[in-house]
């Protein structure tokens, strides 16, 4: 036989448990909220940002807590987020300032069905 | 002597340190993580530049219709359920497919939890409901996507490229990659690579679990005495959901 190895079980720490349960329901909490404001709130440009404020609170838990990347050290850290903040900004720059800028100097026109009373003046 | 890793000037780069506290197979899990989410955002923001410099819809969204001119409001493109025809239910399916998501992901928190108790049995039981999990989205995933290629009741008139040549207010029924009754080519175009590319690593990440689900219970983490490999592909599962957080705001909500 070779050596025996002794696993010793650690006791559940139900606190813990809990916590992890609770950024669940915090999780599903704020994508109802997400929901709410898909069904009861109209397009446009103040529910996108809405929209997108709401991902990046999931996505900090996410990242935070479920990946545990809050509880380690400040160097990993700074190593993982720096990047992705310049990413975002990328981000923002190209869709909001370049395909608003391509769209208008291809001069395509959004469309508006006949009898609503949107009237298009671009050019 | 030459087993004992301490950490000073000498044996700085003769290995045995662990730089930022993580352990080598964590470190490079995270920077491939962060190399995988640029891939991702650039797939975003293909996404999201095509589609602000396509023409929108300016009218009321009760008389929204299909059309190939401008590009679709998302809640008129899914709200179809499986077993529910012709009713409409907008965005129930993805928030069920997001639900599933998401507690797979809690199961997986909940099996490296065990695994740093070194409990056998609770991680092997809560990486097996993340099977379920994963497998259960990857079917939801299928069904969507066969709804999708299959179409809707109502074609929508367009002219279309088919064949080799253009053809003039075709009837579109359903997407492919060249046309669909949704929108301009580029939206079912869009949908398939990113949900797509999400789809499949769900896919490798069901595959991953299964893999390291049988290494657990064969008693492989036991006898290395860590489970540091459930909390390196739990990193790995934690991200595809990550992703969809963002793919479900991006492509079925804005």
């Amino acid at each position: 036989m070779e050596q025996t190895v002794n696993v010793v079980v650690q006791p559940v720490d139900k606190e813990k448990i809990r916590g992890i349960w609770k950024i669940a329901l915090i999780l599903a909490v704020i994508t109802g909220i997400e929901y709410a404001f898909a069904f009861m709130m109209d397009a446009g440009t103040l529910r996108n940002v809405i929209f997108v404020g709401l991902t990046i609170v999931k996505a900090f838990y996410i990242v935070s807590e479920f990946m545990h990347l809050g509880h380690e050290v400040k160097g990993l850290i700074y190593s993982v987020i720096l990047p992705m903040i310049f990413i975002v900004w990328l981000i923002v720059a190209l869709v909001n300032l370049e395909g608003g800028a391509v769209k208008s100097s291809r001069g395509i026109v959004d469309y508006a069905p006949a009898g609503s009373e949107q009237v298009d003046d671009a050019h | 002597m030459a087993n004992t890793a301490t950490i000073s000037n000498k044996s700085l780069w003769s290995g045995g340190v662990e730089p930022l506290k993580a352990s080598y197979g964590k470190l490079m899990m995270w920077f491939f993580l962060l190399s995988d989410a640029f891939t991702f955002s650039g797939l975003l923001i293909t996404y999201a530049f095509l589609r602000w410099s396509a023409p929108a819809y300016k009218g009321d969204p009760s008389d929204f219709v299909f059309s190939t001119e401008y590009w679709p409001i998302p809640e008129k493109v899914y709200d179809a359920f499986p077993g529910f025809h012709g009713v409409e239910l907008p965005l129930i399916f993805v928030g069920l497919m997001t639900f599933i998501l998401i507690l797979s992901s809690v199961t997986m928190v909940l099996a490296v939890e065990a695994g740093h108790r070194m409990d056998k049995n609770g991680v092997v039981k809560w990486m097996l409901w993340t099977i379920i999990g994963g497998i259960a989205f990857l079917s939801c995933q299928a069904w969507e996507w066969s709804h999708f290629i299959t179409g809707g009741d109502v074609a929508t008139i367009g002219d279309i490229f088919k064949n080799g040549r253009w053809v003039e207010n075709a009837e579109i029924f359903g997407a492919n990659l060249g046309y669909n009754q949704y929108g301009p080519p580029a939206f079912a175009a869009l949908f398939f690579f990113i949900t797509g590319f999400h789809g499949f690593h769900v896919f490798s990440g069901v595959v991953i679990n299964i893999i390291t689900f049988f290494n657990a219970a064969n008693g492989m983490y036991e006898k290395r005495g860590h489970y540091e490999m459930i909390e390196k592909v739990g990193l790995y599962w934690h991200f595809v959901d990550l992703v969809w957080v963002f793919v479900f705001t991006f492509f079925y909500l804005i």
